[in-house]
C-alpha cells in the first residue's frame, strides 16, 4: 500500500495535524457510496401500504432490489414516507416472505410442499367439482346460473388489472360471492357520498387541503393512518386554517390539531346535526348555493312523515320485516322507481325488499339512485312547509346544544366553538373540509354518518371549491380501485350494479330499472353494453343482448358476512384469500374460523403465513379445544404472492388516482402476481372446459382471455388488461373519454369510469410529471377518474352566472369569449354548456340538466340535502345508537337502526343495551383502531421486525379514572370481555381517554388497537374477537368503531375456561337468542 | 478559539479538508412532529441496523426508549396535563413528541477522545464512527454529554448516526429527514437552518406558543452548539435531554496543565531527594 495513504504521513503532511478529520479517513470511508448511487436501475413504484398513493423509487442492483424511498416528484407525497412505507425494503425483500407452495391435506397436522404446476392443476379441479356440485340453474323460479358454492376475498391490496381479472373469471364462472375489503372499510361511503353527490369517491383531493381555512377531521385519525397525506393538513395549518380534531380519543392527530373535540364514539351523527341546527337555525348557510345546487327547494310527498312524528324512525317502516318501504319519502311530482320500468305488482314491496338487501345503495358509487318519470315540485322561496329545507329544519331542530351534550357528552361551549369555526370559514370566500375514514364508516348507520356530513358541506356551500370539501381517507393502496373494479358481489365495474334475479331478466328491464333519465347516469345502457363487449367480445351480440344472461343473478345479501354464515352451513365449500387476512380484520373472528374449518377447500395467497392459513394448526380455537386439527377436513393452499415491486399493475389512491407502478424484479420461488394466478388459473379452466356443451360453460368458453404473456415467468401484460378497461371504438382505436361509448356493441370498455386512462394509447396512470412543475392541481401526474377531473362537482366553484364565488376560492369559470369552462382543473360539467342553458321540458341524459346543475350524476343535478330514494334506512341521518351501547337513545325512544342487519347466531351474541337488564354487565364502549406503526390485519407490518418494534405487543388505552375503577395496571394485563369472545391485551393508562359525562351518566370508553394475531414477529390477541356482526343495511359494513364490553385486570384463561368465561358473562348478562333484536 | 470547547467557526477546515462544503445538519422542529417513527425506520432501512428488541414500554407511544448502537433516531412522547377549559373540570392533555439523534456537536468529545481515529469529523462538519477502523474500545460512551453512542452488544464496535455521510456525498439528504412526512425534520447548511429556526421561534411566539425555544443552536454552548438542532415546547429535560451540556473534554488542557504541574512537582521532588540522597 502507497505509504502516502497511511494515515500518520496525511496527518504530519496535511492540515489535519491532530488526526480528527481529513488525516483519519479510512480505506472504507474513501470508497463511500450510497446504493442509490451504484444501483443499476431505479424504477417507478407506489407504495403498498395505505391509499395516500405514495411515490416510492426502487433501487434495483445485481437483479435485487436494494432500496425503496420516496419519490420526490410526486405531488401528492413530496418524496416522503411513514414508517410503514419506509420499511417497504424489509415487507418485499426481508426473511419473512414464503417463496413455496404449502399444502395441507384435510385432517393434516402439517404443511407440505407442493410443485405450483400441480397446485394451480388442484385448484382449477376443485373449482370445477365445487362449481358442478353446487350449480344453481333457478332460484325460486328465476334464472340465477351461479354457484353459491365458492367464494373469495381481497382485492383492496391488489392492483386494478387484477381486480379486473377477478371479477371477470369468477363472474363468467358463475360465482357471486366476490368481496374485498371495501366491504369492510368504505362501502357505506360509496352509499353516503354516491346517494349525496352521484359519485362515492372523496370530493377532493389531498394537496387541496392546504387551501382549505378549516379542517375537521372526525372519525379519522389522520396524523397516524394516513401521515404522509397529513402534510397537506400542516400545510393549510402554516397557512392560518383551524385545525379540528374531533375523536373519543387524544391521538396523534389531536397534538398537532388547534382543538380536540373528545365524543362518545358511535355518537357523531347526533354532533354533526347539531352543527346543521345550528347552521338552519342561525340562517349561516350558503344561501346562493343551498338555493341553486341543491335539493333545499324540491318538495316532498305528503305522505312522507319525519322522525319527529314517529318518535325516531320514517314512515314506510315494516316492523315485522326490518325494512323501509321507501315510497313515501319521494319528491312531489314525481312516481316511483319501481325495478320493473313502472310495473306494480303485489311482489313490488317484496322485491324492493330482497333489490335493497343486494347492496343496491353501492351501486350510486358512479350514479346518483334514480329518481323515476315526473318533474319535481319546488318552492324557490324554500318556505313550502314540505320542502328540503323546511322538513331539514325540522328533522334537526331538537339536536340542540343539550342534546349534543346529553348525546356526545361535549359541553355546549367546545361544541360552540366548533360550529364557529365553521360558520367563520365557510361562505364565497372561505371554504372548509372535513376528512374522516373508517370511523365513520364502521357502523350500523354508516352511510347515514357520511350523508350527515354530506349535508352539512351541502349548506355550508363547501362542495367542489378548492379546500372544500369531504375527504374521504382510504386505507389500502387500492381499495378505491377494488370498488370502482369492484371485487364486491353487488357490483360490476364503475358502479353498475349486479343484475337481480328477481327483476333484471333482461338488457332493457336491467337498465330502465336502473338509469336515471337526466344526467350522465342516462347513458348507463352504453357503459353496460361495453362493458358486455369487454368481457364476451364478439359472442356479444344485439340478437342474444349482448350476452347480459352470462352473468349470474343475485337474489339477495351475498356479502361476506353473509358468506361466512353459508360457510358454517355448508353451503359455501370454497373460499378464496388473495390478500385479506380476516382471522384477524372482520368482525368476530371466531366465526371467520369456524366458517372456514367447515370449507372443503381453502386458497390463500399472502406474502407470510398469516392466520387465516394456519387456523386448523393453531388457531385460538385449537388452544380452546373447540377445533381439532384430526377432525377438520378442509384442504389448504397456500401460495406466495409477488408484491408490489414484482410486478406491473395500478393503484387507485384514495384521491382517484390511477398511479402506475413498474416491475423492479421478478418474484422469487413460486411468488406470483394475482394477475399470473387469475389468468393462468382461468386459462387451465378453459382448457378444461373446452368443448362443453353445457350451457353453464358458456360464458366461461365465450370470455375474452386472450392477454399476451411475457417474461420467463408468463406473465400476462398489465397493460393490455388496462387497455381493455379503458376500451376500444369501432375502428379499435384506443377511447379517450366515456362520451364515446355506444349502446350497439360497437364500443367495448371494461370499466366506464375509468375509460380515457389509456388515452391515445398511452398509458395515463404512468404519467409522472414532477409536481414541482405543473400548477397545484398536477393534472399530468397520473389519471383521476372520472377524466382526470381532481375537484368533484367543480362546476359548484362558481357562481350559477359562471363567475367564481369569490378570487380567492376561484376553481373553474365560464369563459364566454370562447364558450367553454376553463380553470385550474378539469371542469367536471360539459364543456360547452353555457350556464344559461335550460333543458327542454322532455330533455333526457347529460342535457336534461340545467346550465347551473353541478352534481352530473344525479337524476336531478342537485346535491342531496334529502334522498328521496337510494338509502334503504332512511332519507335524513338520525342518531341511533350502536348494536351494544350502554345507552338509550338520548334522542328518541327509537334507539337503534330499526332496520340495521343482524345475525343472531349461537356464535354471533349480542348485548343488552341501555337500560335492559344485564347491561350493566357491558358497561363500557369499546373503539377499535390503527395505528401509525401496524397495517391492517398486520400481515404486511407483523412481519417486518422495523415495524413491530415500535409497537411490539397487543394493548388498550383506558384513562387513569377507569384504571382506578377496575383495579387495571399501566404496562400490565387486562382482560376484555363481550358476549362473543374475551381477549387479552396490555394496559396502557393515559389521560389522552378522558371518562365523558352525558345524561347523567359517566361513560368510560376503552381504545383497542385490532392489529394483533397469534402469528408473525410480533403477536396478540385480535380486537375483532370481541365484535359482533352487526351491519348497516345498505352496505353490509360491520360495527366495529363503538361497541359495548366488560375490561377486568389480568390475563385470560387459557384453553377451555376461555368459553366458560364468555359463558359465565352471557348468563350473568341474562342474553338470549333474541337479545338486542328488537326493532 | 479553542479546539477541545468555545465557538468554533469552521469545524471542517479545522479538522484539515481543504475547501470544505458548508457545515451541515439537522433542525428538528419538534412542534410539527406527528411521532410517525418513519425517521426510526428509514434510518434503519438505510443503515441496516439490526431490530433491537420487542418490548412493550408503556412510556406512552415510545418502544425505542433512548439512542443507542442499534437506534439512531428516537421519538421521545411526553404526555403532560394542561388546562383546556372545555368546561368539564379535566385537565386536557398535551402529546409532545420529539425525534432525538446525535448532536454532531462542534466541540465532540467521542471524537476527541477516539484513540484509533474512528471518529472523524467529515468535510461536512459531521462526526461519524468508522466502522471498519473502530477496535470497540468504547471510550467515547462516556464521553458523550448526551448519551447517544454505543457500542453494539454483537460485534463490540460503537456506532451511532452517521447524518448518511455516504448519501451527503451523493448530494442526497439523510433517510431521515427524506422521509420525514411533516418536515419535521429539516436537512441543509447549519447556518440556513439556524435563521430558519429563528424565524420559526419567532413565528411561534407571535403565534402564542410561547413556550417554543431552541435546543443546540448556540455555538456558545458547552458543545459550541450542535449540529443537529431542535425546536422544543418545553424545557430539554422533559424530552429527556441535558439542559446544560458541556463537552466532556473541556476541561482536558486544563487536566492535562494540572496532570503536568503534579508531574513536574513529583518529577522535582523526586529529584530533590535523589540529590539530597547523593549528598547524604
Amino acid at each position: 500500500m502507497d505509504p502516502r495513504r497511511w494515515p500518520v504521513y496525511r496527518q504530519l503532511t496535511g492540515g489535519d495535524r491532530l488526526g480528527r478529520g481529513a488525516a483519519a479517513r479510512s480505506e472504507r470511508t474513501e470508497d463511500l457510496r450510497p446504493r442509490t448511487a451504484t444501483a443499476d436501475r431505479v424504477v417507478k413504484s407506489v407504495c403498498p401500504y395505505c391509499a395516500v398513493g405514495c411515490a416510492q423509487n426502487v433501487y434495483v442492483k445485481d437483479g435485487r432490489v436494494v432500496q425503496v424511498e420516496g419519490n420526490p416528484d410526486s405531488p401528492v407525497s413530496r418524496g416522503r414516507l411513514c414508517p410503514k412505507g419506509s420499511a417497504t425494503l424489509q415487507l418485499t425483500t426481508g426473511p419473512s416472505r414464503e417463496h413455496r407452495v404449502l399444502y395441507r391435506r384435510p385432517h393434516a397436522a402439517h404443511w407440505e410442499e407442493l410443485d405450483l404446476e400441480t397446485a394451480m392443476d388442484m385448484v382449477a379441479d376443485r373449482v370445477l367439482a365445487t362449481r358442478e356440485a353446487t350449480w344453481q340453474e333457478e332460484a325460486d323460479g328465476n334464472r340465477v346460473r351461479r354457484t353459491l358454492g365458492i367464494a373469495s376475498l381481497g382485492g383492496a391490496t391488489l392492483d386494478n388489472e387484477e381486480n379486473y381479472l377477478i371479477k371477470k373469471l369468477f363472474t363468467a364462472l358463475g360465482v357471486v360471492q366476490v368481496e374485498n375489503q371495501a366491504r369492510l372499510c368504505h362501502s357505506s361511503t360509496v352509499s353516503g357520498l354516491g346517494t349525496s353527490f352521484g359519485r362515492g369517491g372523496a370530493t377532493m383531493f389531498l394537496q387541496d387541503l392546504q387551501h382549505s381555512d378549516c379542517i375537521v377531521i372526525q372519525g379519522s385519525n389522520f396524523a397516524e393512518a394516513h401521515p404522509v397525506g397529513f402534510q397537506w393538513v400542516m400545510e393549510a395549518k402554516a397557512r392560518g386554517a383551524t385545525v379540528i380534531h374531533v375523536d373519543p380519543r387524544f391521538t396523534r392527530t389531536s397534538a398537532l390539531a388547534d382543538l380536540h373535540v373528545p365524543i362518545r364514539a358511535g355518537s357523531d351523527i347526533a354532533f354533526l346535526g347539531g352543527i346543521i341546527n345550528h347552521v338552519l337555525q342561525n340562517d349561516a348557510y350558503f344561501h346562493d348555493y343551498v338555493a341553486n345546487y341543491t335539493n333545499a327547494s324540491t318538495i316532498v310527498c305528503e305522505e312522507f312523515q319525519d322522525t319527529e312524528d314517529l318518535d325516531g324512525v320514517f314512515s314506510g317502516l315494516n316492523r315485522e320485516r326490518h325494512y323501509y318501504d321507501p315510497r313515501s319519502w319521494r319528491y312531489e311530482g314525481m312516481g316511483t322507481v319501481s325495478p320493473a320500468s313502472g310495473a306494480r305488482d303485489a311482489e313490488y314491496e317484496e322485491r324492493m325488499h330482497r333489490i335493497s338487501d343486494s347492496g343496491h345503495s353501492e351501486s350510486h358509487g358512479a350514479g346518483g339512485p334514480a329518481l323515476g318519470p315526473g318533474t319535481p315540485e319546488t318552492d324557490p322561496t324554500m318556505r313550502h312547509p314540505r320542502c328540503v329545507l323546511q322538513i331539514l329544519k325540522r328533522h334537526y331542530s331538537r339536536y340542540t346544544p343539550e342534546m349534543v351534550q346529553r348525546t356526545c357528552g361535549i359541553t355546549p361551549e367546545l361544541f360552540a366553538r366548533v360550529c364557529d369555526a365553521l360558520v367563520r370559514n365557510s361562505g364565497p370566500d372561505r371554504t372548509s373540509a372535513f376528512a374522516y375514514a373508517v370511523g365513520w364508516t364502521q357502523h350500523t348507520v354508516g352511510s347515514q354518518y357520511i350523508r350527515t356530513a354530506s349535508i352539512l358541506q351541502l349548506l355550508l356551500g363547501n362542495i367542489g371549491r378548492p379546500g372544500g370539501g369531504i375527504q374521504a381517507l382510504r386505507g389500502h393502496a387500492s381499495i378505491q380501485g377494488s370498488s370502482d373494479i369492484p371485487t364486491l358481489f353487488d357490483l360490476l365495474p364503475g358502479y353498475i350494479p349486479m343484475p337481480h334475479a328477481h327483476a333484471h331478466e333482461t338488457l332493457d328491464s336491467f337498465v330502465v330499472a336502473d338509469s336515471a333519465q337526466k344526467g350522465y347516469w342516462g347513458n348507463m345502457r352504453a357503459y353496460v353494453v361495453s362493458l358486455l363487449k369487454a368481457w364476451w367480445g364478439d359472442a356479444a351480440r344485439p340478437d342474444n343482448d349482448f350476452c347480459f344472461g352470462h352473468l349470474p343473478r343475485l337474489t339477495g345479501d351475498h356479502s361476506t358476512y353473509t358468506t361466512v354464515l353459508a360457510q358454517m352451513r355448508g353451503e359455501c365449500k370454497g373460499y378464496f384469500l388473495l390478500g385479506e387476512n380476516p382471522a384477524v380484520g372482520s368482525a368476530n373472528t371466531r366465526l371467520q374460523r369456524l366458517g372456514m374449518a367447515n370449507l372443503d377447500w381453502l386458497v390463500v395467497r399472502d406474502f407470510s403465513l398469516i392466520e387465516s392459513a394456519t387456523w386448523w394448526k393453531d388457531g385460538p380455537e385449537i388452544e380452546t379445544g373447540e377445533l381439532n386439527t384430526r377432525d377438520i377436513a378442509t384442504e389448504v393452499f397456500f401460495f406466495p404472492a409477488a408484491s408490489h415491486t414484482e410486478k406491473n399493475g395500478s393503484f387507485t389512491n384514495t384521491n382517484r388516482w390511477l398511479q402506475w407502478h413498474d416491475e423492479a424484479v421478478e418474484p422469487a420461488g413460486d411468488a406470483r402476481s394475482d394477475l399470473w394466478f387469475m389468468y393462468h388459473l382461468g386459462r387451465i379452466i378453459r382448457e378444461r372446459l373446452a368443448g362443453s356443451t353445457a350451457a353453464r360453460d358458456r360464458p366461461v368458453l365465450d370470455l375474452t382471455w386472450d392477454y399476451p404473456v411475457e417474461g420467463p415467468l408468463d406473465e400476462p401484460s398489465a397493460e393490455a388488461v388496462l387497455a381493455e378497461i379503458n376500451g376500444y371504438g369501432p375502428d379499435g382505436a384506443h377511447l379517450a373519454t366515456s362520451s364515446q361509448l355506444r349502446d350497439d356493441g360497437t364500443t367495448s370498455c371494461g370499466c366506464w369510469i375509468y375509460c380515457g386512462v389509456y388515452k391515445d394509447g398511452v398509458n395515463q396512470a404512468a404519467r409522472r410529471k414532477p409536481g414541482s412543475e405543473q400548477i397545484w392541481t398536477a393534472p399530468e401526474w397520473a389519471w383521476a377518474w372520472p377524466e382526470n377531473r381532481r375537484v368533484l362537482y367543480n362546476r359548484a366553484s362558481a357562481a350559477p352566472d359562471g363567475t367564481p364565488w369569490s378570487d380567492r376560492k376561484a376553481l373553474i369559470w365560464w369563459d364566454g369569449e370562447t364558450g367553454r369552462w376553463t380553470g385550474h382543473d378539469v371542469p367536471d360539467f360539459k364543456l360547452d354548456m353555457p350556464p344559461s342553458y335550460r333543458p327542454d321540458p322532455g330533455a333526457t341524459g347529460p342535457m336534461g340538466l340545467s346550465g347551473t346543475d353541478p352534481f352530473i350524476l344525479q337524476a336531478d343535478g342537485k346535491g342531496w340535502l334529502f334522498a328521496p330514494t337510494g338509502l334503504v334506512d332512511g332519507p335524513m341521518p338520525t342518531h341511533y345508537e350502536p348494536q351494544d351501547s350502554p345507552f338509550d337513545n338520548p334522542v328518541y325512544g327509537q334507539r337503534r337502526n330499526p332496520v340495521r342487519q343482524l345475525f343472531p347466531n349461537p356464535y354471533n351474541r349480542y348485548h343488552p343495551s341501555g337500560s335492559d337488564p344485564g347491561s350493566d354487565v357491558f358497561p363500557y364502549l369499546i373503539t377499535t383502531y390503527r395505528l401509525t406503526e401496524h397495517f391492517t390485519a398486520g400481515g404486511m407490518s407483523r412481519w417486518s421486525p422495523y415495524l413491530s418494534e415500535l409497537q411490539p405487543e397487543a394493548f388498550c388505552e383506558v384513562s387513569p379514572e377507569l384504571a382506578d375503577a377496575r383495579g387495571l395496571e399501566h404496562g400490565g394485563w387486562a382482560t376484555l370481555v363481550t358476549a362473543r369472545n374475551a381477549i387479552e391485551v396490555r394496559v396502557m393508562v393515559t389521560r389522552r381517554v378522558r371518562p365523558l359525562r352525558l345524561n347523567g351518566q359517566v361513560v368510560h370508553q376503552i381504545g383497542l388497537p385490532y392489529h394483533w394475531g397469534p402469528n408473525g414477529y410480533s403477536t396478540g390477541d385480535s380486537a375483532n374477537e370481541l365484535a359482533s356482526v352487526a351491519l348497516d343495511p345498505n352496505v353490509h359494513i360491520q360495527e366495529v368503531k363503538a361497541f359495548s364490553a366488560d375490561i377486568r385486570p389480568g390475563r385470560r384463561p387459557r384453553g377451555a375456561a376461555l368459553r366458560t368465561l364468555v359463558e359465565e358473562y352471557q348468563e350473568r348478562a341474562g342474553i338470549t337468542a333474541t337479545t338486542g333484536t328488537e326493532v | 478559539m479553542g479546539l477541545l470547547s468555545g465557538p468554533e467557526t469552521n469545524v471542517a477546515a479545522d479538522a484539515g479538508h481543504v475547501d470544505p462544503p458548508p457545515r451541515m445538519g439537522f433542525f428538528t422542529d419538534t412542534s410539527v412532529c406527528i411521532g410517525c417513527k418513519a425517521c426510526e425506520v428509514a434510518c434503519k432501512e438505510w443503515n441496516a441496523i439490526p431490530e433491537d428488541g420487542l418490548a412493550f414500554t408503556g412510556w406512552s407511544y415510545d418502544n425505542t426508549q433512548e439512542l443507542g448502537s442499534d437506534s439512531w433516531r428516537h421519538v421521545a412522547f411526553i404526555e403532560q396535563p394542561v388546562p383546556d377549559g372545555d368546561g368539564d373540570g379535566r385537565d386536557g392533555v398535551r402529546w409532545l413528541m420529539a425525534s432525538d439523534v446525535c448532536k454532531h456537536c462542534t466541540h465532540a468529545a467521542c471524537l476527541d477522545v477516539c484513540p484509533t481515529g474512528s471518529l472523524f469529523r467529515t468535510e461536512y462538519g459531521t462526526v461519524v464512527v468508522q466502522e471498519d477502523i473502530c477496535n470497540g474500545c468504547g471510550y467515547c460512551v462516556p464521553a458523550c454529554p448526551y448519551g447517544v453512542i454505543e457500542r453494539r452488544e454483537e460485534d463490540g464496535r460503537a456506532w451511532k448516526c452517521t447524518m448518511c455521510y455516504d448519501r451527503l456525498g451523493d448530494g442526497l439528504e439523510p433517510a431521515c429527514a427524506k422521509a420525514c412526512p411533516t418536515d419535521s425534520i429539516q436537512f441543509g447548511p447549519l447556518e440556513e437552518l439556524r435563521t430558519r429556526a429563528a424565524s420559526r421561534v419567532a413565528q411561534l411566539h407571535v403565534a402564542g406558543v410561547s413556550d417554543a425555544r431552541l435546543y443546540g443552536h448556540d455555538p456558545a454552548d458547552g458543545v459550541g452548539g450542535d449540529g443537529a438542532f431542535f425546536l422544543l415546547l418545553d424545557t430539554p429535560e422533559t424530552y429527556g435531554l441535558p439542559p446544560d451540556p458541556v463537552v466532556t473534554t473541556r476541561d482536558l488542557p486544563a487536566m492535562w496543565r494540572y496532570a503536568g504541574i503534579a508531574a513536574l512537582t513529583l518529577f522535582g521532588g523526586i529529584t530533590a531527594v535523589s540529590m539530597f540522597g547523593r549528598r547524604r
